[in-house]
């Protein structure tokens, strides 16, 4: 490509900022150790392409280019501020003594490993919960701090000052820049797949405000996913990846007229994502293959067991129980037999589930959370129990925090004021 | 870069430990501190008396007061301490990994800062 076609130089050091800024970013911050400096230069280095590229000609190897650009802008920043701060010329004489990155070193899968450091350090366990979600949208996938404030409902201060002291905290811990060793990659990668599946459930689900889905967000994880998949297809990534795309098939019957939740058993089912599916299914068969199925793994075979049923009566309940089973043996937890229970009532009838949420509740577990309400409610309603069955409905509208949610409990109180 | 490796235990679930299990516990400690030592990454490691022999000190308008505690009212105490040598925060990870009291209690690894870089300059 020239530089006189269609798209214009600006245009495709756009696309370029686009496609490539994080991976620049990723390898910067190794080359410099340091996140803050890996930023400046990465904006130094596409401020230099715009003014260089349309008088020069685009160079060859355009990541390469901004790479050691970035890394020479760098340096001369710490040189010029050393003038304040002798340790700042130290650091950056020591920069430029480490030979320039060698060009056998730009190889693709250097590169590449370098976007795998990143999200092992973004996902670092030392830092809160909160601030790994902040950092690797921010960092890995180059969201602005207002678009991830947005997509969580918090200020922007409050996700810039995340960033930052996760950022100290990773200088004054010193936590390496590295993907961890084999013998350390699973306890490592559990709280990277933790950290994609929270962005993408706060995509498809979000726990409050006006939308059934965030596709943005969604879209965003299964990116995260594809490129783990890609960089380390470790079983439960597959399974991760299987679970997202499986559930997404569904987005779009998800959401009715008015922006109203559309459920499971009620959905259209042609206007199921069949591409999804197929991959979805594809990826959740190699992970299972592997002879290690952990709870992502399991969840994508639940998902992938409705996707396959021609309609919500074909469903094969049985083997979804059966993967309930599995899976509250794999990752125990109240929400695992929640969802089990409503399997359960689905195969066994309402009686059968009702009694199974009764004892979870009883235990005093899931009491404040909306959905084991409404799926009680939901079990009384079949069995003609009305007035058990509007109060439970009511204690899951006072629990409930999302719009579509709350529409959707009022209307099947309505029904059965009407129906008595 | 120096970390502090804290060991925390729930003393009650040491107490009822046989004599056995304790010598076993302290044997792999003592073999495991040897060897962090002659790999250079251990500077100083130290195991503690029981919480309610602790002392809190604290001076307030120049007068000290010495008071019996703290009283043991979280689940673990603190037991004993490592003072490493790592070469960044996953190696010290590694390292208090090995420390056989983590399979009794839990180690809290912290960076120790160095505080001639935190001053602002004379």
């Amino acid at each position: 490509m020239s530089d006189g076609d269609a798209a214009g130089p600006r245009e495709r050091i756009e696309r370029l900022y686009r496609s490539e800024s994080r991976q620049v970013l990723a390898t910067l911050i190794r080359l410099l150790g340091d996140f803050d400096l890996a930023e400046e230069a990465l904006q130094d280095a596409f401020t230099a392409a715009l003014e260089q590229w349309p008088r020069d000609g685009t160079p060859a190897n355009p990541r390469a280019w901004l790479i050691s650009t970035g890394r020479f802008k760098a340096i001369d920043r710490l040189r010029r501020r050393a003038r304040f701060d002798a340790m700042l010329g130290e650091l950056a004489a020591r920069l430029d003594d480490r030979a320039a990155p060698d060009p056998a070193e730009q190889d693709d899968l250097v590169l590449e490993d370098d976007r795998l450091r990143l999200i092992f350090t973004c996902c670092h366990p030392a830092l809160p919960p909160d601030a790994q979600v902040a950092m690797t949208l921010r960092e890995v996938c180059g969201l602005t701090t207002e678009e991830i404030a947005g997509a969580f409902l918090t200020g922007p201060p409050t996700v810039a000052q995340r960033i930052v002291r996760a950022k100290a905290r990773i200088r004054a811990a010193r936590i390496p820049y590295e993907v961890p060793p084999r013998e350390e990659l699973a306890g490592r990668l559990e709280p990277v797949l933790r950290v994609v599946y929270l962005v993408f459930t706060q995509g498809y689900a979000p726990a409050s405000g006006e939308e059934v889905v965030r596709a943005d967000l969604a879209e965003e994880a299964i990116r995260l996913g594809r490129l783990l998949v890609e960089l380390l297809p470790e079983p439960e990534a597959l399974g991760l990846l299987a679970l997202m795309l499986l559930q997404d098939s569904r987005r779009a019957a998800r959401t009715g007229a008015g922006g109203d939740l559309v459920l499971l058993e009620d959905q259209d089912r042609s206007r199921w994502d069949r591409g999804r599916i197929a991959e979805g299914t594809a990826l959740l068969e190699r992970a299972v293959s592997s002879g290690q199925v952990g709870p992502y793994t399991l969840q994508a075979a639940i998902a992938a067991a409705h996707a396959e049923a021609p309609t919500a009566a074909a469903t094969d309940w049985d083997r979804i129980v059966g993967l309930y089973d599995l899976l509250a043996r794999a990752d125990p937890s109240p929400v695992v037999e929640l969802n089990r229970a409503v399997a359960v009532a689905m195969r066994d009838g309402p009686a059968a589930g009702l009694a199974l949420v009764d004892a979870i509740l009883g235990r005093g577990q899931l009491e404040a959370y909306h959905l084991a309400h409404a799926a009680r409610a939901d079990l009384l309603r079949r069995l003609g129990r009305t007035a058990e069955a509007r109060a439970a409905y009511r204690r899951a509208l006072e629990l409930a925090r999302q719009e579509p949610e709350r529409r959707f409990l009022k209307r099947r109180l309505d029904d059965l004021a009407g129906g008595g | 870069m120096q970390y502090l490796c804290l060991v925390y235990a729930d003393e009650a679930r040491l107490a009822a430990m046989s004599q056995r299990e304790i010598d076993a516990l302290i044997d792999e400690t003592n073999a495991n501190n040897e060897e962090l030592r002659s790999s250079g990454h251990l500077l100083l490691a130290q195991a503690l008396e029981q919480v309610d022999g602790a002392v809190t000190v604290r001076v307030r308008d120049g007068r000290l007061s010495a008071t019996a505690g703290p009283f043991a009212e979280t689940v673990e105490q603190l037991g004993g301490f490592l003072l490493i040598e790592a070469r960044d925060l996953n190696e010290a990870i590694r390292i208090a990994g090995r420390i056989p009291s983590a399979r009794v209690g839990s180690v809290e690894v912290r960076p120790v800062i160095d505080l001639s870089r935190e001053r602002s300059p004379r």
